[in-house]
């Protein structure tokens, strides 16, 4: 089940994943070990909805309280350290990988872009970090200050695990009023080209600098409603993953509602708001903003 | 019932033993009286057993030779489709309970994710004979064929049952309902999703009452559902429900039209030295039930089953350990999911005993007066008909016993999830996978 292929005895945990390249010598001890490789089969557990019937709620519920709980701790722990993890070529799934990348390439990007863009000031790191840091900071509710900050590249850049899923689930049409408020899609979209590792950073802050704006100011602790609300191609969108809709084109008017209250342009564009993020209503508007 | 020495003797038998995944029994209720047991399946069918009584001389000698067999199968839901979702609605039947019986006709109520269902049972076993216009087949008689008036009698004919629906509740819930109960007035009863409980009048199909709402304005906040829910026995404003970080909340519905707000709530504090990142998980409360007397509630969450005396909210009075040695493997578990089966829990006739089930077919009893528990497996090749029902061991350390089971060979595919007490006697319905077993005390057939 678990999609590393890691051979699990039933007293895990004292075993070293087999990739421990992942795994950065700072972050030494067993039980960060633990926690990680818990939190990643979380989340892979929260992306296997891809199913005809509704997934079990309270058992996403639970996942998802543990990953917060995971998370948490890891804030607490200061775990989130830098380490030198992209050095690890041989990272499955190398989504991870690939997120790292762009997240450290980001700052310097970003910040010639926009003068405002904060996207890196509210996760205060300094570049790099390993995939796991980033798996972690979607999930954090980093509560800004700064309301021009955004933190939907890592709420995007957290997308990138099920990227390689989540393409071509997603096939309805998006207000835009709803992806204003994500920067999410468009990271994703700009997640979505297969030559990911080599996008130009100069290109990824546009996006960002671009959605900022259009985003207008999201308040300070919309950056986890943010975060978990633009994935509906994303399991961390929880309004969607529990309820099951990142399967299906279309979005239940009770749940999507609920979830792009907070967020969302008024309530005028509600009904439209049904439909989130879809690829191809992001592919439209980043040819737009980028093609520019 | 203690250990050892004292295990019921089995009559059981075999009724189902189909190997398709339709057929994996999702529910088991006794009616009221026992005479009649119902399962639901997978596949959206309820078959209904009956007690066969035998008369022995001049008495009836249920003890000896009540054995359960077929009354009536019939299909309850069928798969549906949720256009505005995408999503199939499945035909499992997630929970059947009885009605009280008023007349001759049984009533039930059966239930899958989205829709409630009223079923009247009813047997004929007569039928007219002798119409005036009528032949036998039923076609019309030339009419100059008829020469002399006849009274049509009743005739005696095999027994035959008829199923009908007769209501059907739906669009109730947007979520997926895992409880019912009927309500101790006999009109109404709730039903329960992760996030609502309704409560419905019996006849009346097109309106519902929302008694619990547990949905926060935004669902992303959602971090508890409601797991089960029952209303108390004898006191019609009460129910309960459990959740999913293991609480109960005790509502009184004269206190407000929306129960959101709990007249008690029932918490064990957490444990600070057993804090894992599965604590939550494992307080997950999967089934409550009152006790008969309406006294006690008894809790099943994943390793423990915990008895509550409703006058004190600060902590289960009884505690049981179903599969302590399993804490270890919680991890392995998480992964396979296991850790988020459901299993229920029952009590005895007379609240003494309570049963809940297990892994690799195991079951387990405890005695509330002596505080002792009890394995036994529901495995047809360690059984046979009219045995004796030998208890089981995991083997956790300390000296091993023949016939002892280790932690890392049990098979955790062979999960006992549904079972029911008879409301009187000491027999059990046991549902393992597509499997039901009835097991009786032979010994003790009346409960203590």
């Amino acid at each position: 089940m678990f999609s590393k292929g890691t051979k699990r005895k039933f007293s895990d945990g004292d075993d070293e994943m087999p990739d421990e390249s992942l795994v950065s010598a700072k972050v030494a001890s067993s039980y960060s070990l633990q926690r990680q490789s818990l939190l990643d089969m979380s989340l892979i557990k929260l992306q296997l909805c891809h199913m005809l019937v509704e997934p079990n709620l309270c058992r996403s519920v639970l996942i998802a309280n543990t990953v917060r709980q995971i998370q948490e701790e890891m804030t607490h722990d200061g775990s989130w350290q830098v380490v030198e993890s992209f050095s690890s070529a041989g990272q499955s799934p190398s989504d991870r990988l690939v997120a790292t990348e762009v997240l450290c390439r980001s700052p310097t990007s970003g910040r010639e872009q926009d003068g405002e863009h904060k996207l890196f000031s509210v996760i205060s790191y300094d570049g790099c970090r390993e995939e796991e840091v980033v798996a972690d900071e979607t999930l954090c509710s980093v509560s800004v200050g700064d309301p021009s900050s955004n933190i939907c590249l890592s709420g995007g850049l957290g997308q990138r695990w099920e990227r390689g899923e989540l393409r071509g689930v997603m096939a309805d049409e998006c207000d835009e009023a709803c992806e204003d408020s994500r920067l999410g899609p468009g990271e994703e979209d700009v997640d979505a080209e297969e030559e990911c590792p080599t996008e130009e950073p100069k290109s990824v802050g546009q996006v960002f600098g671009t959605f900022e704006i259009k985003n207008g100011s999201p308040g300070p602790d919309s950056a986890l409603e943010e975060l978990f609300s633009d994935v509906d191609a994303s399991y961390y969108d929880l309004d969607t993953m529990l309820t099951g809709m990142q399967s299906s084109p279309k979005m239940g008017p009770y749940d999507l509602l609920d979830s792009l209250a907070p967020s969302h342009a008024p309530p005028s564009i509600a009904p439209s708001s049904n439909c989130r993020s879809d690829l191809n209503e992001l592919d439209h508007i980043m040819e737009i903003i980028v093609g520019s | 019932m203690g250990e050892d020495g004292e295990s019921p003797k089995i009559n059981h038998s075999f009724l189902r033993d189909y190997v398709t995944e339709a057929d994996v029994i999702s529910t088991v209720e006794f009616n009221q009286t026992g005479d009649l047991l119902a399962t639901g399946d997978k596949g959206g069918r309820v078959v209904i057993f009956q007690r066969e009584t035998e008369s022995k001389g001049d008495s009836e000698e249920l003890a000896e030779s009540g054995e359960y067999n077929v009354y009536s199968t019939f299909q309850s839901h069928e798969p549906d489709f949720d256009y505005l979702k995408s999503l199939e609605i499945e035909e499992k039947i997630n929970r059947i309970r009885w009605l009280p019986q008023q007349n001759a006709a049984h009533f039930l109520l059966s239930t899958n994710d989205k829709t409630i269902k009223l079923w009247k049972v009813s047997e004929r076993d007569k039928r007219p004979e002798g119409y005036n216009l009528k032949d036998e087949e039923g076609r019309l008689k030339d009419i100059s064929t008829v020469t002399s008036l006849q009274v049509p009698v009743l005739k005696p004919t095999d027994l035959m049952v008829e199923v009908r629906p007769r209501r059907i509740f739906a669009n109730g819930h947007t979520y997926h309902i895992n409880s019912i109960s009927v309500n101790s007035d006999g009109e109404t009863y709730l039903s329960a999703d992760d996030l609502r409980i309704n409560m419905w009048h019996l006849a009346i199909t097109d309106r519902s009452f929302n008694i619990v709402d547990i949905k926060p304005a935004n669902m992303e906040d959602l971090t508890e559902v409601i797991t089960a829910a029952e209303f108390h026995p004898q006191h019609c404003h009460l129910f309960v429900y459990s959740s999913s970080k293991g609480t109960l909340r005790l509502c009184d519905m004269r206190a407000s039209a929306l129960c959101d707000k709990h007249s008690k709530i029932f918490e064990e504090p957490e444990d600070p030295g057993g804090k894992s990142f599965f604590s939550e998980i494992i307080s997950s409360v999967s089934d409550v039930k009152f006790s008969h007397s309406g006294r006690y509630l008894l809790t099943r969450d994943y390793l423990t089953v915990k008895v509550w005396d409703l006058n004190m909210e600060k902590g289960p009075v009884e505690t049981y350990q179903v599969h302590e040695y399993l804490r270890s493997k919680l991890c392995s578990l998480y992964e396979n999911d296991c850790i988020f089966d459901k299993f229920e829990c029952v009590w005895n006739s007379s609240d003494s005993v309570i049963m809940t089930g297990a892994y690799n077919s195991f079951f387990r009893m405890f005695d509330r007066e002596t505080g002792r528990g009890v394995t036994l497996e529901a495995w047809r090749e360690s059984s046979k008909p009219r045995a004796v029902l030998r208890t089981r061991r995991v083997y956790t350390g300390g000296r091993r016993r023949r016939g002892d089971v280790g932690v890392d060979s049990l098979d955790f595919t062979k999960k006992i999830l549904h079972m029911a007490w008879h409301p009187a006697e000491n027999i059990i319905a046991i549902a393992a996978t597509n499997n039901l077993y009835i097991f009786q005390d032979r010994v003790n057939p009346e409960a203590q």
